[in-house]
């Protein structure tokens, strides 16, 4: 699996071509988004070249401690994000950080000892960056659906308390169908992958000129430790974050208490 | 008392639902009577602990609330909300949730008989059912419980006259057979002159009366 291939800086600057057309489209079909385009594109310019230096100097130093660092550092910025998606959910950084960190420990704790992956830096690394980024998308998605759930649905969970339900109970049909939504996009892809659409690892290692075999096995290899993330970042999240919409008394809380 | 409310006041968004109410709620049945935001729903939802009140003590059988485990108090002081809010499934299945969480025998038929409903219902899926149909469910969902005392917060506002009425004679009888104690919030005086005993009357988050109904609403 040790191909490489080297990208200049020409071939990048001439990818802008489709950026351009992107920014023309929006432009001539007034859909606004042309500095939403310009902010992405340098965006993710200025932070793909600095994490390609911070990788470069992990590889480099080939500690597990800066690993873990960086690890951490991209858990705590992925619960910053998903809470921002999850507004109606009182107090989701700390379910979120922990669903987190409990989602990458777990998955990349497995993969390696199951031997599916070295504990350096060349795996950990990209290996635990997609796997917060999904779990990051999950749980976003898994709260925000909290939220609404438990917002709409403010009358049935008190009429259920009021029969002496705990909280746990009266609120468990809207856990469940949060966690099922947070889950339910990466099985749907995964259900369709190498019929509908090819996913990144296995098209970046196709250009990168290795073997389809290797390419294929690795991408399973991802979509499956991908699955157990993304189940494990949900129920966590979910688990955690429905608590704060009562008091320890098992009554629902005011919206804006 | 059954329930006893001392120098009881509630805040909620900055503004007072309830300002120093002091109640006594006897056994029977009571109507809280008031117009439209005077705190009647907020105050009915104190007595089995839905809601804490920011200072004064809320009493049931003289002992302060806090000091019953809130579960095991709504089982025995059950709340029945102004909209009906069953769980998915059939009737059925409702009255077999609430009599587990009771830890008393579902007895499906007998409690849909009291609420005045065809016992042929419990196979029914519950969105299936008429708003009336909902509310009497609700109704024998809380008697499934085998509760000591029922909160019903405004039963029939919606339902017709004819509907109302037929809810109205079921309360009157499941007072007489199975000597439950009532208590009632009302919109309307005349609902409470046909189902109370006792009455406290709201304005405003406060008690502008309170007492025998012959007294409160002469």
């Amino acid at each position: 699996m040790s191909t490489s291939i080297h990208v200049s800086a020409g071939q990048v600057a001439a990818s802008l071509a489709l950026v351009a057309l992107a920014a023309a489209i929006s432009f001539w079909r007034r859909a606004d988004l042309e500095r939403d385009i310009g902010v992405a594109t340098i965006r993710s310019f200025v932070q793909l070249t600095a994490i390609g230096y911070a990788i470069e100097l992990i590889f480099e130093a080939d500690t597990i401690w800066l690993v873990l660092a960086l690890l951490a550092v991209m858990v705590v910025f992925g619960a910053l994000t998903a809470r921002s998606r999850a507004k109606k959910v009182p107090d989701a950084f700390w379910p979120l950080l922990i669903a987190l960190t409990v989602a990458a420990a777990t998955t990349l704790g497995l993969v390696v000892a199951l031997g599916v992956f070295e504990a350096t830096a060349r795996y950990l690394v990209p290996v635990g960056g997609m796997v917060i980024g999904n779990a990051m998308t999950a749980s976003a998605v898994a709260l925000n659906r909290l939220g609404d759930e438990m917002a709409d649905s403010r009358g049935r969970i008190e009429a259920t308390l009021a029969l002496g339900a705990t909280a746990q109970e009266a609120s468990s049909p809207f856990v469940r169908r949060a966690l099922r939504s947070g889950m339910i996009t990466l099985v749907d892809s995964t259900k369709t992958t190498g019929l509908i659409f090819f996913p990144g690892t296995m098209v970046g290692m196709l250009l990168a000129g290795a073997d389809p075999t290797d390419a294929v096995r690795l991408q399973l290899i991802l979509l499956y430790a991908l699955l157990g993330s993304v189940a494990i970042a949900g129920l966590v999240a979910t688990a955690l974050a429905y608590r704060n919409f009562f008091t320890p008394a098992q009554q629902l809380r005011e919206p804006d208490a | 008392m059954l329930f006893e409310l001392r120098d009881v006041s509630l805040l909620r968004g900055g503004r007072r639902v309830l300002d120093s109410v002091s109640a006594a709620i006897p056994a029977g049945a009571t109507a809280i009577v008031g117009p439209s935001g005077a705190g009647k729903s907020t105050l009915l939802r104190l007595l089995n602990r839905l809601a804490d009140p920011d200072s004064g003590t809320v009493s049931y059988r003289d002992r302060p609330l806090d000091q019953y485990d809130p579960l095991a108090l709504r089982r025995q002081v059950s709340l029945v909300p102004q909209l009906p809010a069953l769980l998915e499934g059939t009737v059925g299945s409702n009255l077999a949730y609430a009599a587990r969480l009771a830890h008393k025998e579902p007895d499906a038929e007998r409690c849909l008989g009291l609420a005045g409903l065809d016992p042929e219902l419990a196979a029914r899926d519950v969105a299936k059912l008429s708003v009336g149909e909902q509310q009497r469910a609700m109704l024998a969902r809380a008697l499934a419980q085998e509760p000591a005392v029922l909160l019903l917060d405004e039963p029939t506002s919606a339902l017709d006259p004819a509907a109302r009425d037929a809810i109205e004679a079921t309360l009157a009888e499941l007072r007489r057979e199975l000597e439950i104690s009532i208590v009632l919030v009302s919109h309307d005086p005349e609902q409470a002159r046909r189902l109370g005993e006792w009455v406290v009357r709201l304005e405003h988050g406060r008690v502008s009366k309170s007492g025998p109904l012959e007294e409160v609403l002469a």
